[in-house]
């Protein structure tokens, strides 16, 4: 029963199908993101009340999904690695860490760059920023400790570890600003009921999210590549890989 | 954008700049690992020789 | 037992220790994790005593009230249980209106009355397109909230 997960979990498979998704991945992030972002900068109505600052939200909120999705995906990727002893987890975990960090970046900046006319401020300590801040270090923290063993073996089990420890901070991310008294307003997409926008504004928002999820795929495709080609140097299917 | 602009294009453009180095960022990853993984052929290949 | 079920034990159990500690220290320290005190707890007597803190509130409506020529602004602020007259110096974020959601970073005054340093408005997550707020303003005769 499990031979089918077994197999799909060979790094030759992994590493074939990966090629073969990644451009259908790039063309899905270029139709979504080349739409979501005409007609969220053009196109959608300006807010109410924030004018057209809001149109931020168009890469913000996919950013910061993002920066979950991927690390929640890098998480559970080290603990079947760990727990099943399959590298290939490794592999994943270790492509998701940097893409993840990146976005968490953008999350940050961009939505640095909303505050400052919208609050008045730049930056505050309140929960939701502060635990998204928590998290680019966490990102930081596991890249850095799996580089930080000269058994890549060791350091790629060292950096599941705390991928899994660190995963406790994405519900505290995503419910800080329900949990507590906060700066941060609540979710308008991510919520019980319905959302909290109308069509016009949220078709090009859903669409955002669908492409950057899209693009995700295909960069983590080609960076599992790589890390797959590293951890299986002495294979014979990578001389065959290489030669071709 | 509604006197807006100073923050909405800088956050535009900075997230495609995310965008833009993970595709620079990947390719690069995957050229290297590629050459690591190259060396390492040619290295078990001459001593198998 | 298998030694996969074992590494499953370690990985769970270390997921749920570092969960279990996390969630002890998020309640113990529930209040400093808070990104404001409301009019109530004011009002209860709450606030850290001494140094500055954030009170967060609605801006009643007809309270706000500057005198020609002067940067000093006067506004109230309610959770409509109870309410804080703040006084403040200084630029107000775009945002500032009545009926917006409000919070300032400053001291209780001796006559109660909070002096704030910083006024950052908070908004809510609903977004719409000014035709819509304007009509849901006609329909009902109330802004829609912030």
């Amino acid at each position: 029963m499990w031979t089918w997960f077994y197999r799909l979990a060979s790094p030759p498979y992994v590493y074939r199908t990966a090629a073969a998704l990644t451009p259908w991945f790039f063309a899905g992030a270029a139709l979504m993101i080349g739409y979501g972002l005409v007609d969220g900068l053009a196109f959608a109505p300006p807010d109410y009340q924030q004018g057209d600052a809001f149109r931020i939200i168009y890469v913000h909120a996919p950013s910061a999904w993002l920066s979950l999705f991927a690390y929640t995906l890098m998480a559970v990727a080290g603990a079947i690695a760990l727990i099943w002893r399959i590298k290939v987890g490794y592999a994943v975990a270790a492509a998701a860490a940097p893409i993840g960090a990146s976005f968490t970046l953008a999350a940050l900046v961009t939505g640095s760059l909303w505050g400052r006319p919208m609050w008045g401020t730049y930056w505050a300590w309140d929960p939701r920023l502060t635990s998204e801040l928590i998290l680019l270090f966490l990102y930081f923290g596991v890249i850095s400790l799996r580089q930080a063993f000269e058994d890549p073996a060791r350091g790629d089990r060292a950096a599941a570890l705390l991928g899994v420890v660190g995963v406790v901070n994405v519900p505290i991310v995503h419910f800080s600003v329900t949990w507590w008294n906060s700066l941060h307003q609540g979710g308008t997409v991510m919520r019980l009921g319905k959302p909290e926008m109308p069509g016009s504004m949220l078709w090009p928002l859903l669409a955002m999210l669908a492409g950057f999820m899209f693009f995700f795929g295909a960069v983590l495709c080609m960076r599992v590549r790589g890390e797959v080609l590293s951890r299986e140097r002495q294979s014979a299917w990578v001389r065959e890989a290489v030669i071709s | 954008m509604g006197g807006y602009a100073r923050f909405v294009w800088p956050s535009i453009s900075f997230a495609l700049a995310v965008l833009i180095w993970n595709v620079w960022s990947a390719r690069r990853h995957h050229a290297r690992a590629l050459t690591r993984a190259a060396r390492a052929v040619a290295m078990a290949r001459s001593e198998e020789s | 037992m298998t030694p996969r079920r074992k590494r499953m034990l370690v990985v769970f159990g270390i997921l749920s220790g570092v969960a279990a500690s996390v969630a002890l220290a998020v309640v113990a320290g529930r209040q400093n994790i808070s990104f404001y005190y409301d009019p109530t707890q004011v009002a209860l007597g709450k606030e850290p005593p001494g140094k500055g803190f954030r009170l967060g509130g609605m801006v009643v409506k007809g309270s706000v009230s500057r005198k020609p020529g002067d940067l000093t602004v006067r506004f109230v602020l309610t959770d409509f249980a109870h309410q804080v007259p703040v006084t403040y110096t200084g630029v107000l974020p775009d945002l500032f209106r009545e009926g917006q959601g409000i919070i300032a970073h400053g001291t209780m005054g001796p006559n109660g009355e909070f002096v704030a340093d910083e006024v950052l408005a908070k908004h809510d997550e609903k977004y719409m397109p000014p035709e819509v707020a304007a009509s849901l303003k006609n329909k009902h005769g109330v802004k829609p909230t912030t």
